[in-house]
């Protein structure tokens, strides 16, 4: 604001200059971003011996196994789609749980003071550094059935509760993992918005209530849409919380690739890893493609 | 007249500062009052007392007779304009406007109707669909405005609405501002540090100084019967002396008496005397009842503004005969010239041009000023 004109060539200048000084710094992005994405592409559609093939793509689509129903019957299912759908849903849960705790605390932090904030941020953080491995084991001594809930719980005198093993157990350890990267995203759009524009909303008779519902939210939309991929993502493909907590009884979609890595199967672990990303991708590229229209038919 | 809206003993603290204290103030419907003084007296604050975004540490707001104190924002029969009109970004114009209507879930027929109705008091028409940022800043004041009237609040608050338009867009808005409020007929409480707009655009005027409030009158009051050195500094230009009254409808200016039409004083009362500088007129020397060197000479295009020094004290006055610098002047007073006012925690600290330097516009919108500052 209040900048001479005139300065406009100079910006440009700057930017260019900003460029050049960016020049090593994408070689190095493509290097250890696209190259790595090229090999598990290379090894997906390539067999043992390296020639082209599309087998370990459709192996994907229609391996199946048989399992026993509860009504002793036999039926076939097809493998890995039953195990991506079940990451689907876990990871869908793990993101709804994230965002419904994480708006509140977002929207708390955002509008309190500088101090308050930056506790509460490095409150958040911690987790972050613990090595994952170390927190999912923490997990175990709290949920198990002689864990720190059930001893709490028996201590008030209430009867104990299985966690461990559940999907509950699953979702919490994700939720744990994966919170903070509702909560930023989510915060950053927050800590932006104008104060006036809330006191405009009850100035015009917005209770409470209606200030969140027809400002708040629909200004933090784009926070959400963000907080939705940085957690959907990573809790899809992710693996050994669910071995560990889910005491392997949900094999989820990263665990099949990680068994598959460790078995040597390289290329059939790159091809699930490749769908993946793609399914991913088709995921958020909707997403982004419905907030667009929203938003275009607003404005 | 009655009264809409009464402030009973209102004071405000923040931490050390004492934004409002024990300010008293009636507000009668139908009124375009003006708040009027320099940044950080309290305008601010008392507005947003009124609005329901701050809570008086002391006193009463009574509002149609009911005391409001504790009724929150929503409820209350009050729209504001925010000082940087504070529009939803994600709403056009159109829904922008129809926010308030929305709220109270009226069949989408009214809506429509009010909207456009109010759309054509603000000159928009046809700027439904256009987005908020799409629009110049006179623009998005227009839209602040009318989504504050859509409501029908019985008051509107305007937080110094003008002060971020240029000056021609800001005289337009002046006008229009004032034709909106005959128009609706709605109580407008109005929040300015701009003197020249106070004066030519309310009813009432309320003079405010640190969170006190210094006068308040009809904006010819004001400037004809300023009650303080800082009135009188504050609302156009004065020459502000020191005098005494030796007995009522007479008053010693540098040891001479000048007939005056003020009374009422302990005999020998020191005052201070304001002398507006298109009061002075300029004779001959051997005319005249004081004289004085012209010091500097400006051309003001209308009139001509010099600087005399008179005895040690510097005099601004208005004039339209041209008159050279290191001239000496004789300078007479009609009685009606003089205006005597009682002394004051405020006497001594403004009135003299020895220092005089065009006084620069106050900002008081921090982000403006900050954008005057970079430059
Ligand atoms: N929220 C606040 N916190 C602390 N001090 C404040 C706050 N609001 C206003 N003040 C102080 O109160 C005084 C009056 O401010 P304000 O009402 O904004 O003045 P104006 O609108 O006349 O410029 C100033 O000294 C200001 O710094
Ligand atoms: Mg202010």
């Amino acid at each position: 604001m209040g900048r001479p004109r005139g300065d406009n060539a100079m910006e440009k200048n700057l930017i260019r200059a900003d460029r050049t000084a960016l020049a090593p710094y994408t070689a190095w992005a493509a290097l250890f971003i696209v190259v790595p994405l090229a090999f598990v592409a290379y090894y997906a559609f390539t067999d043992a011996s390296f020639n082209f093939t599309f087998e370990n793509i459709s192996r994907f689509f229609t391996a199946t196994t048989q399992t026993a129903s509860e009504d002793g019957s036999v039926r076939e299912i097809r493998t890995y789609i039953v195990i991506f759908m079940r990451s689907l849903k876990l990871a869908a849960i793990s993101t709804a749980v994230c965002l419904v705790m994480g708006y509140p605390i977002a929207y708390i932090m955002a509008r309190s003071d500088a101090r308050v904030q930056k506790t509460l941020m490095t409150v958040i953080m911690i987790p972050m550094w613990m090595n994952f491995l170390i927190r999912t084991y923490a997990w175990i001594t709290i949920l198990q059935d002689t864990g720190l809930i059930n001893r709490l719980l028996s201590a008030v005198g209430l009867s104990p509760v299985h966690i461990i093993g559940t999907q509950t157990a699953v979702v919490v350890g994700m939720v744990y993992d994966y919170l903070p990267y509702m909560i930023l995203p989510l915060y950053s759009v927050m800590a932006k918005m104008d104060v006036k524009l809330l006191e405009a909303a009850q100035d015009l008779g917005c209770s409470g209530l209606g200030v969140l519902r027809r400002v708040i939210w629909p200004l933090s939309v784009p926070g959400v849409i963000n907080g939705i991929t940085m957690v959907l993502i990573p809790s899809i493909s992710t693996f050994y919380i669910s071995q560990k907590l889910g005491d392997g009884k949900f094999f989820l979609i990263g665990d099949a690739i990680e068994g598959q890595y460790t078995a040597n199967n390289l290329h059939f672990a790159a091809a699930i890893a490749f769908i993946l990303m793609i399914l991913l991708l088709i995921c958020m590229g909707v997403m982004r493609w419905l907030t667009d229209k929203k938003r275009g038919g607003l404005a | 007249m009655d009264k809409i809206i009464e402030l009973k003993g209102i004071t405000k603290s923040f931490g050390e500062t004492r934004a409002i204290d024990d300010v008293s103030l009636d507000v009668y419907d139908n009124e375009f009052l003006t708040l009027l003084g320099p940044s950080g007296c309290g305008k601010t604050t008392l507005l947003r007392i009124i609005g329901g975004f701050e809570k008086p540490d002391e006193g009463d707001v009574i509002f149609m007779g009911r005391r409001i104190n504790d009724v929150p924002a929503y409820k209350r029969n009050v729209n504001t304009v925010f000082q940087r009109y504070a529009l939803f970004p994600h709403l056009n114009i159109f829904e922008n406007i129809a926010f308030p209507l929305r709220e109270k879930k009226l069949p989408e027929s009214e809506i429509r109707e009010r909207v456009d109705e109010m759309l054509g008091m603000v000159v928009l028409r046809g700027f439904e669909k256009r987005s908020v940022s799409s629009l110049s800043g006179g623009q998005q004041q227009r839209v602040a405005i009318a989504r504050a009237l859509i409501a029908q609040p019985r008051v509107l608050l305007l937080d110094e609405p003008l002060a971020a338009l240029d000056l021609k867009l800001r005289k337009d808005m002046q006008g229009e501002l004032k034709r909106i409020q005959k128009a609706t007929g709605i109580t407008f409480i109005f929040v300015t540090h701009d003197q020249e707009e106070a004066l030519s655009m309310s009813d009432t005027v309320v003079v405010m100084s640190s969170g006190q409030i210094q006068q308040i009158g009809r904006p010819i009051d004001i400037y004809n019967e300023p009650k303080n050195a800082f009135v009188a500094d504050f609302i156009g230009e004065s020459n502000i002396i020191d005098g005494r009254m030796p007995k009522d409808f007479v008053c010693t200016i540098n040891g001479r008496d000048f007939e005056c039409l003020d009374g009422g004083f302990a005999p020998g009362e020191a005052v201070d005397v304001v002398i507006r500088p298109e009061d002075v007129d300029i004779v001959d020397p051997a005319a005249g009842q004081l004289t004085g060197v012209v010091s500097s000479v400006t051309f003001m295009g209308v009139h001509y503004e010099i600087i005399v020094d008179v005895a040690g004290f510097m005099w601004m006055i208005q004039t339209t005969d041209y008159v050279a610098e290191g001239q000496t002047i004789g300078i007479c007073l009609e009685p009606d010239a003089i205006h005597v006012m009682k002394k004051s925690e405020f006497s001594g600290m403004f009135g003299d041009y020895s220092c005089f330097s065009d006084e620069y516009e106050e900002i008081s919108d921090p982000e403006l000023a900050a954008a005057a500052e970079e430059e």
